[in-house]
């Protein structure tokens, strides 16, 4: 169909992005490889010589990359299971039918379009506040104590206000799925007289595997990555440091450049196997 | 056929769902009350609803003592910037893709994915160092390149999803009928992939206008946009919550109306068409 003059055409114009984004890939990256291999301190010196692996494994061995790692892990997957099981229940109740559906759907998806420096800070203050944010006054109201939320449940606290944030992707994504699903084989299921529970765990749940997945698969990706919710509320303090945070304060706060590089290339692998799990799920979209 | 339900099924529904609508969207609700309270009644136990003096006042301070505006310019230029470059360089691609499609187009699509996996983190150092060396540190320019560099692989997804829709039969009349391609892309393909674009552009702006790690990193007085401005509430002006409530509206409100029209595109563009 395509003739060979709009084939060279094509290749043309496909060359900007394709560029643009080799060099945004390859240039930093091998920097960053470079770097790993080198004792580099830009305040004391700067470039000191080849370091051959002794930075990775110096990264690895620092007595806080097992507390960073586990710190990640808690998060990821903490805050996947609030996602996903509250997402599919929300999904489940979202599609039913109701009055004023449109509106609903606008309160639980608003989260989402917070940006995230925002939306720390005021859970931060304005609700985890230990003398005047609104849950002390909650707490204070039943007669307890209230409580240090960032520093005495910093990680619960944490994961709490990453959740809020996510919470509403994965219901849309999960309720677009929902709403793809054949109503009339529910109908039959029920009129078979199935319950919920059934009809939930084999028509419903089967049907929401791919939807699922996905969205474990995009989050995971973007929770390895949480930057600015750390950043805002604790800095990394009260055993909430994750891997990435870790490398950025290695990186800009001590400026240990060579150390940093190493923890990088860590990150860019563990993200790597999980996008190439993502890879294959859309790979296989593709071709439908 | 539809399932006939009864009218008590539908209240009980519609009041859970509200209940459940409502909680989740509490924080932004009393973040928009509090803004309009004065100091003393936004830490006031009880909590004071509905029934308060309304008051502008904190607006008017936040942009008085912080220069509301020129973060709020800078988000504009930098989150609008990097999305219009962005989709300017992707439908030539996304075009290409989608109407002459390769063997090698799945493979440069994943690819091309695959850069968008990149944890920000690793290649920190390097961004930080070229943009030292470049001049471009706390510049609204670097900041452009930077987002549209990330945001383009959502970019050329989005739109190749779309462009796959239109009908190919419709390219093949206009070049049967002599266009050339510059003619087909500008007079035949680009008014039916405009809803397409549209939806792209909305999306991008979003993400780029609430991108929080390059915007903290790269930028310190003149080019940092609303989610820097917002950082440095933390403390101790975080403490004033009538304040940083009016601050925080300030930041959120326009991408809040813009989010509400890309929900249904929201879903197609973040999971690459894979769900839809």
């Amino acid at each position: 169909m395509a003739t060979q003059q709009s084939r060279s055409a094509a290749r043309l114009m496909m060359a900007p992005a394709v560029i643009l984004l080799l060099g945004w890939m390859l240039v930093p990256l091998t920097m960053t490889l470079y770097f790993s291999f080198k004792t580099y301190l830009p305040l004391r010196g700067g470039d000191l010589g080849w370091a051959g692996f002794e930075n990775y494994t110096r990264f690895v061995s620092s007595s806080s990359f097992w507390p960073a790692v586990q710190t990640t892990l808690v998060i990821v997957v903490g805050v996947l299971i609030i996602t996903v099981c509250l997402g599919i229940l929300l999904a489940i109740l979202l599609d039913q039918p109701m009055w004023g559906q449109g509106i609903v759907r606008i309160l639980v998806i608003a989260p989402f379009f917070v940006m995230p420096t925002v939306s720390a800070l005021v859970w931060k203050n304005m609700f985890m506040d230990p003398t005047n944010g609104l849950l002390a006054h909650l707490w204070r109201f039943f007669g307890a104590e209230p409580v240090q939320w960032l520093s005495q449940a910093s990680m619960p606290s944490l994961i709490m206000i990453v959740s809020w944030q996510w919470l509403p992707f994965a219901t849309l994504i999960l309720l677009t799925a929902i709403q793809s699903l054949d109503s009339e084989q529910l109908e039959a299921a029920e009129m078979d007289g199935a319950p919920v529970i059934k009809r939930f765990w084999y028509i419903i749940l089967p049907h929401l595997g791919r939807a699922i997945t996905i969205v474990i698969l995009i989050q995971t990706i973007f929770l390895l990555a949480i930057f600015a919710e750390i950043f805002v509320t604790t800095g990394g303090a009260f055993g909430t440091r994750t891997l990435s945070y870790l490398i950025f304060q290695r990186v800009l706060e001590s400026q240990n450049v060579g150390l940093g590089s190493a923890g990088g290339v860590y990150a860019i692998i563990l993200a790597n196997i999980v996008a190439a799990f993502l890879m294959r799920i859309v790979g296989k979209n593709l071709d439908a | 056929m539809a399932r006939s339900v009864t009218n008590q099924r539908k209240t009980i529904n519609t009041i859970a769902a509200w209940a459940v609508g409502l909680l989740i969207f509490f924080p932004i609700l009393w973040t928009i009350l509090t803004s309009f309270k004065t100091e003393g009644q936004a830490i006031a136990d009880p909590p004071v609803w509905f029934f308060f003096d309304w008051t502008l006042e904190n607006y008017a301070v936040v942009q008085e003592r912080s220069d509301y505006m020129r973060y709020l310019w800078n988000s504009i230029i930098i989150a609008g910037g990097s999305t219009v470059l962005g989709v300017i360089i992707a439908i030539p691609a996304a075009w290409s893709m989608a109407f002459v499609p390769s063997k090698r187009t799945k493979d440069i699509l994943l690819w091309m994915l695959s850069t968008k996996m990149l944890p920000a983190v690793g290649v920190l150092y390097p961004i930080y160092l070229l943009f030292i060396k470049l001049g471009l540190l706390d510049s609204r320019f670097g900041l452009v390149i930077v987002l549209m560099l990330i945001n383009l692989p959502i970019i050329v997804w989005m739109l190749y999803t779309y462009f796959r829709e239109i009908p190919g039969e419709i390219l093949e009349a206009a070049r049967m009928d002599g266009a050339t391609l510059k003619e087909e892309i500008l007079y035949v393909l680009t008014p039916m992939a405009v809803p397409g674009i549209a939806s792209t552009l909305l999306l991008n702006v979003i993400l780029a206008w609430n991108e929080a790690f390059w915007t903290l990193n790269l930028t310190a007085a003149n080019a940092a946009p609303l989610t820097a401005f917002i950082a440095s509430y933390s403390s101790p002006e975080g403490l004033f919550y009538a304040k940083l409530s009016a601050a925080s509206v300030m930041a959120i409100a326009p991408i809040l109306i813009l989010g509400w029209f890309s929900q249904k595109q929201l879903v197609r563009g973040l999971t690459f068409g894979a769900v839809k």
